[in-house]
């Protein structure tokens, strides 16, 4: 890791989350996706005495994006600690933590700085289930803050999804709005097995009116945003605001867009994605990792597979650029925005 | 200062120097060691000559190493636990694992085949020095419980060259982890000589950056092994941290099966640290203390023999494997996905005509 994070929490970003989960209650307060996150873990700490936090910064900080701020305080060095800086130690430690019986949420603090640990995630975290025979489950949450648009300086803006996507052992889910955050967390903290919980970056101080405890669907499902009839965007993280921006220019020049807010990126919903595909036939998948390789040629390839009889047209990647994620100044042209996505869908004949 | 020792080359009561003030450890202590270093060597040996012979996919020998493996595992108490490494067979089936479920992952029936919290022995573990952090973090949750466990991991010089070696000793110490670390160099790492893995004349002296006890010890001495491993346990389980201890010692088989030692060293060598062999040493001093008679020796060889019997017979029959087991301990949630894929097996196997 590096010293940089210090100066690196950005300015919140202006602007609300358009997409709504359905049901929403009335009388409710203001909350970020990092507030939501907090709450999430606040409530698992109470509830759950096996529950612990611990990584960089996470303590008097409370997190460089303030996800743990004030537990540490709350709870005590017993149960929320700052720890050396060491990835593969965090990783390492919350295994045999596991094997203890414990419920570690240990954070990565930036999506390039899990490198290190992906030995002990990748040979150790993902496989003890199947190693053991299911005698040794290791219920443990990984966090990882991914993704670019916080104007982050190299490392600290990778989407690293596919790497874990690719990794059988591992549940890996990403939400995108405060609601699903506090929910999925939840769920994820309470599984047993290993989860790889996404925070997207940008989405951190997007807001949303939510009356805690909030559960949404279960944190494998995917959700259908908004309906439409003519695409269907898939997207995840940040690339759901992306595809609700596109959904709502298309709107204006009569295209009927529906998205999909896939959550979870393993397992993959492929009944909620096949269905939106069967009824608009045509899809296109979006994210900020580059497209090579990448998870979307799994959504392509998968749906494909499936729905070939239902498709009009070749299913589209609308991604980042086969390029190491650009410097700050230069990010906007490489993470896919609402323009490029509708530009993208007009290579198709309709 | 040379390594502990408590007994010498000659299987003599070592001085008080070499001692270093560390104690005997009482008869019954090292007559219990004795046994369980002789059923370790006839296992290590029966199992080496299957895997010559096809039996299993590989085997990693810990055979001149038995001081090193059984010594520190006797020092246990039946709460703690211990974190093997792939050289740590004999470890693990003095620890109590029945040879079924050590030899699982050699034979390659499965990855492991124990239920590691009934003997509180993890599975052996291959990446190396990764399974000291797993070590540290057991440790350090017990603590957190309040429980008095204390976890005893395995490492050799080679693994000492991991980044997670510094990674687990500088969380054990932060942490102040109940944790004792037992590094066996054995002189190779496969056919690299410790002249290639370090410069430092000590592993034992690491310790001293991390502030936690740093002992030398003659890793074919069981007796020292023992007692350092024993004082460091007890520390440890005092609340008084982890500790680090190198047992200097030799592999005298080959790293596995594949391996030919003859590439990269001589047989002079190899027969010098014969010679120093830590069963042989200990027989002659519990000889010579009375302790150990022709009686003893002989129920030992014939229990050595029942085990090698019975590992012969465990190996040499065919192990009832189920493919479409693979898919059922992946995840505890269940998966569609692969739902999908045991029923697609399960259809290639009937196809086949129900041959697995």
């Amino acid at each position: 890791m590096t010293m940089l994070e210090e100066n690196l929490v950005p300015s919140p970003t202006p602007g609300t989350v358009t997409e709504r989960p359905p049901q929403q209650p009335a009388g409710t307060k203001a909350l970020t996706m990092a507030a939501a996150l907090n709450a999430a873990l606040r409530d698992a700490l109470t509830e759950d005495p096996d529950v612990v936090v611990f990584g960089e910064d996470i303590g008097a900080l409370g997190g460089v994006f303030r996800v743990t701020d004030g537990l540490a305080a709350e709870f005590g060095d017993g149960r929320v600690w700052d720890c050396p800086a060491a990835e593969s130690g965090i990783v390492g430690t919350a295994i045999g933590m596991a094997e203890y019986g414990m419920r570690p949420v240990v954070e990565m603090q930036f999506d390039a700085f899990a490198y290190p640990a992906f030995q002990q995630i990748a040979s150790h975290l993902a496989k003890m289930g199947s190693r053991t025979k299911g005698r040794m489950r290791l219920p443990v949450v990984v966090r990882i803050p991914y993704a670019g648009g916080i104007g982050g300086v190299e490392h600290h803006s990778d989407s690293s999804e596919a790497y874990w996507t690719a990794t059988p052992g591992l549940t890996v889910v990403t939400p995108s709005n405060p609601s699903d955050a506090y929910s999925m967390l939840r769920e994820a903290i309470a599984s047993d097995d290993p989860v790889i919980f996404l925070e997207p970056k940008s989405r951190y101080w997007a807001s949303e009116s939510v009356e805690l405890p909030v559960h949404t669907l279960p944190m494998t499902k995917a959700r259908v945003v908004r309906t439409g009839e003519d695409v269907t965007l898939i997207a995840y993280g940040s690339g759901v605001k992306v595809a609700l921006e596109a959904a709502e220019a298309g709107a204006a020049e009569d295209l009927s867009v529906e998205v999909v807010d896939l959550r979870s990126l393993s397992p993959f919903d492929d009944e909620t994605v096949c269905a939106s595909v069967r009824k608009t036939g045509r899809a296109a998948v979006i994210h900020e990792a580059a497209g090579f390789g990448s998870f979307g040629a799994e959504v392509a390839a998968r749906v494909t597979e499936r729905e070939f009889f239902s498709l009009e047209a070749p299913i589209l990647r609308i991604t980042g650029f086969d390029i190491p994620f650009p410097a700050a100044k230069l990010e906007q042209y490489n993470l896919p925005s609402a323009e490029r996505v509708l530009a993208a869908l007009d290579t198709w004949v309709w | 200062m040379g390594p502990i020792q408590l007994i010498d080359e000659h299987g003599a009561r070592a001085g008080d120097e070499a001692a270093a003030g560390f104690e005997m450890p009482s008869a019954e202590v090292l007559l219990g060691i004795y046994r369980q270093m002789t059923l370790a060597r006839r296992f290590d040996i029966q199992v080496t000559k299957l895997t010559r012979q096809g039996r299993l996919a590989t085997y990693a020998p810990g055979l001149g190493q038995e001081a090193c493996e059984i010594a520190p595992i006797a020092a246990l108490q039946p709460q703690d636990w211990f974190f093997p490494s792939h050289r740590d067979a004999i470890g693990m089936l003095a620890r109590g694992v029945p040879p079924q479920g050590v030899l699982a992952f050699f034979r390659g029936d499965w990855h492991s085949d124990f239920d590691p919290k009934q003997y509180r022995v993890a599975p052996l573990s291959v990446p190396l020095a990764s399974h000291l952090l797993h070590a540290v973090g057991l440790a350090h949750a017990a603590r957190l419980k309040g429980d008095p466990v204390v976890a005893l991991t395995f490492l050799g010089d080679g693994a000492s060259s991991a980044g997670d070696a510094h990674e687990a000793f500088n969380f054990a110490s932060t942490w102040q982890a109940p944790t004792v670390f037992v590094l066996q160099n054995n002189q190779y790492a496969i056919s690299v000589p410790l002249s290639r893995q370090t410069h430092a004349r000590s592993f034992a002296d690491r310790a001293v950056g991390y502030d936690m006890p740093g002992h030398l010890v003659d890793g074919n001495d069981p007796a020292a092994v023992y007692a350092v491993v024993a004082h460091a346990v007890e520390r440890a389980r005092a609340g008084g941290g982890p500790s680090l201890i190198e047992g200097v010692t030799y592999r005298i088989e080959a790293h596995t099966n594949s391996d030919d030692p003859t590439r990269y060293r001589s047989s002079d060598e190899v027969e010098a640290w014969r010679a120093r062999d830590p069963i042989a040493r200990l027989e002659t001093y519990l000889r010579g203390a009375g302790v150990l008679d022709d009686e003893f020796a002989q129920h030992v060889a014939g229990e050595a023999e029942e085990l090698a019997s019975s590992t012969r017979d465990l190996m040499n029959a065919e192990p009832q494997l189920d493919p479409l087991e693979l898919f059922d301990h992946v995840y505890a949630a269940e998966r569609p996905a692969l739902i999908e894929q045991r029923a697609a097996l399960e259809r290639e196997l009937a196809e086949a005509g129900g041959q697995r």
